[in-house]
């Protein structure tokens, strides 16, 4: 009983902005960051007392290599009425998505190994400069506000990432590296550009975590 | 002879045959070896009635003699030299073709010249630098004047540039970016189009038949308050910058501020939302003058406005989710227009209605000009999907404008079509 969609429409698109959030949130690291070539498909199945199941076929893009592409099947089930649950979805990403190790440990090394913290603003700056040392941060954000999206998703809003506001690195006792980032995401629907505080641990073999997070302050 | 024959010419074909005049002319060198030879084509020379042009006249063996011989005369010319042993080597095969090249060499260059002014159509720019820009536009070309059909709320000029070869009040169309002030490609896109259709008048075929019949405006800064804010204080800064009584908050989203559905779902009441439509229709001045000159007009046939990201082209309506009236053709010239976009770098839009394609949404400008009888009435929103967002990097501001400008060429042309 899954209904066919138009995938040019709004409906669609804004399920498949969850699924890429959430993947980005998975598989993202400061060596890649993959980003939405096409909806193929895409089909809507409302289950009595549950809420909106969205079926999607997605080609990706590896924004560091454009000339590669994968494909992936999803499944976002937002819940019905709820305002406080984040959206289910499954992913399948069909065949290999480009091996990262080396940058990640180089990347990794290199932050372990600074004497000051990191800190940094305005990626990209006004122009859309990121200048290519801060791209890992820029990637790692998209994996911080991949998780933010992921979890504040319904059918009637549309995130992306439109801002580094400020980054800081803490320095931790553990393994993991630690940022906390206020981002600025661009909900589509409303219009409104909204900062978020954001703290990300990744490790190159652990992947990401989000620990914590909330909507900041109004803005300016 | 020919001058002759050119004079009683009616005037369309005197001016074929002043542009062809020197078709298959050729520029012969001729080499003499001795006094004997020079005398040969002094007597050439006293041929009149073989009309040869020296450019270089016989008067001593060593020097050479250049002469243009027109086209008629050519083979009589080489077989009177051959039969005399004299010398010859072709200098210009086709008169013609040098001087159709190096007149196009001095349109570039000249284009070249403007071009590596001073403004650079690559980069993002504050606003002064903008109209500086409008200014040089102006006087450059005698068919491109910068009027002013407004003022913002904090007093800044509205500057609309017209296009215009002749006539007045003929069939037009409208063209205007950056009424968000945040999507900066756009007032940049706007200003690179701007640049393209001034300087391709007279070359392009396609711009060239648009303008000799109808005129264009092109508004590239339709929210200039927005704009200087983006610069000096928020870089994320939508609306406009008009003090609201009893509350805090500033701006209206001009884009939610139009008599079409006004006040209608899409639209916030709520002066610190970002699309917070304002106290009442036309409330924002940066709108109304934009209503005030197209209504004065009374003769516009397209109505088209360029706003950033998501890579869509969209026709009414965004205040309700039904189809305007002239849907299959809008969806069909919508389709050709993404077609060619897409055909420059494979950028893909989304073709289809507000209300459909991104969100229903009152007030909008497209929706007032097609229910004010401009039917062909286009929003685009363009690059990127949200890589980027609004803060596309300047080394895609020409491709954004390039590929776009196909696409309003596309629309533009129909609109020409249909207009005659």
């Amino acid at each position: 009983r899954a209904m066919e969609l138009p995938p040019g429409r709004f409906p669609a698109a804004r399920a498949a902005a969850v699924a890429v959030a959430y993947l980005r949130y998975l598989r993202g690291g400061p060596g890649s960051g993959l980003q939405l070539r096409e909806l193929r498909r895409a089909r809507r199945q409302d289950i009595d007392d549950v809420g909106h199941k969205y079926y999607l076929e997605l080609e990706l893009e590896d924004v560091l290599d454009k000339d590669r592409t994968v494909n992936c099947t999803a499944e976002v089930l937002y819940h019905l009425g709820s305002k406080t649950s984040a959206p289910d979805v499954q992913v399948t990403v069909q065949g290999e998505l480009r091996s990262t190790e080396e940058a990640d440990k180089e990347f990794y090394n290199r932050i372990r190994s600074l004497e000051k913290e990191l800190v940094a603003e305005n990626i990209p700056d006004s122009h859309g400069n990121v200048p290519p040392e801060l791209e890992p941060i820029h990637l790692l954000a998209w994996v911080a506000s991949g998780y933010v999206i992921w979890q504040n998703s319904t059918e009637n809003t549309k995130f992306h990432l439109a801002q580094v506001k400020h980054v800081k690195q803490v320095k931790r006792s553990d393994e993991d590296l630690q940022f906390d980032f206020v981002v600025l995401l661009h909900e589509m629907v409303s219009q409104e550009v909204l900062p978020w505080e954001v703290t990300l641990l990744w490790h190159p073999q652990r992947g990401a975590r989000v620990p914590q997070s909330r909507a900041a302050g109004a803005g300016s | 002879r020919s001058q002759e024959q050119t004079a009683s010419a009616s005037p369309l074909l005197r001016a074929l045959l002043e542009t062809l005049i020197y078709c298959r002319h050729q520029v012969l060198r001729i080499k003499t070896k001795n006094e004997e030879e020079v005398k040969q084509l002094q007597l050439l020379e006293s041929l009149e009635h073989l009309e040869l042009d020296f450019w270089i006249n016989p008067s001593a063996p060593a020097l050479p003699v250049d002469v243009r011989i027109p086209a008629v005369s050519v083979q009589s010319v080489k077989a009177f030299l051959e039969s005399q042993g004299i010398q010859y080597s072709i200098l210009i095969e086709d008169l013609q073709d040098v001087l159709d090249k190096e007149k196009q060499d001095m349109v570039e260059s000249a284009q070249r010249q403007r071009s590596t002014s001073s403004f650079d159509f690559g980069a993002y720019h504050t606003l002064d630098d903008i109209n500086a820009e409008l200014d040089n536009l102006a006087s450059e070309y005698s068919f491109v004047e910068k009027i002013q059909i407004g003022e913002s709320y904090e007093k800044r000029p509205l500057y609309v540039l017209k296009f215009s070869t002749r006539g007045s009040k003929r069939p037009a169309i409208w063209l205007d970016a950056g009424i968000h002030s945040r999507e900066w490609v756009t007032q940049a896109s706007a200003m690179w189009i701007a640049n393209k259709i001034a300087s391709d008048y007279g070359t392009d075929e396609s711009i060239t038949s648009l303008l000799n019949k109808m005129d264009l405006f092109l508004l590239p800064v339709a929210n200039p308050d927005g704009f200087v804010y983006t610069h000096t204080s928020n870089r994320m800064w939508r609306k406009t910058r008009s003090k609201i009584p009893g509350s805090i908050c500033v701006g209206v989203d001009p884009n939610r501020n139009w008599d079409a559905g006004f006040g209608g779902p899409g639209a916030s009441n709520n002066p610190c939302s970002e699309s917070y439509h304002g106290p009442s229709a036309n409330s924002e001045v940066e709108v109304k003058s934009v209503v005030d000159f197209i209504k004065n007009h009374g003769n516009f046939k397209a109505f088209l406005t360029l706003h950033s990201y998501s890579q869509l082209l969209m026709y009414p309506y965004g205040y309700k989710c039904t189809r305007p009236d002239d849907y299959a053709e809008l969806e069909s010239l919508g389709r050709a227009a993404a077609s060619s976009i897409r055909s420059l770098y494979g950028t893909t839009f989304q073709v289809g209605t507000i209300c459909k394609t991104i969100y229903q949404a009152s007030g909008g400008s497209i929706d007032w000009s097609y229910d004010n009888g401009i039917k062909y009435s286009f929003a685009f929103e363009l690059r990127d999907t949200g890589r980027y967002g609004f803060l596309l990097p300047a080394n895609q501001i020409l491709p954004a404008a390039k590929e776009t400008w196909l696409g309003l060429k596309k629309i533009m042309e129909h609109v020409r079509d249909k207009s005659s």
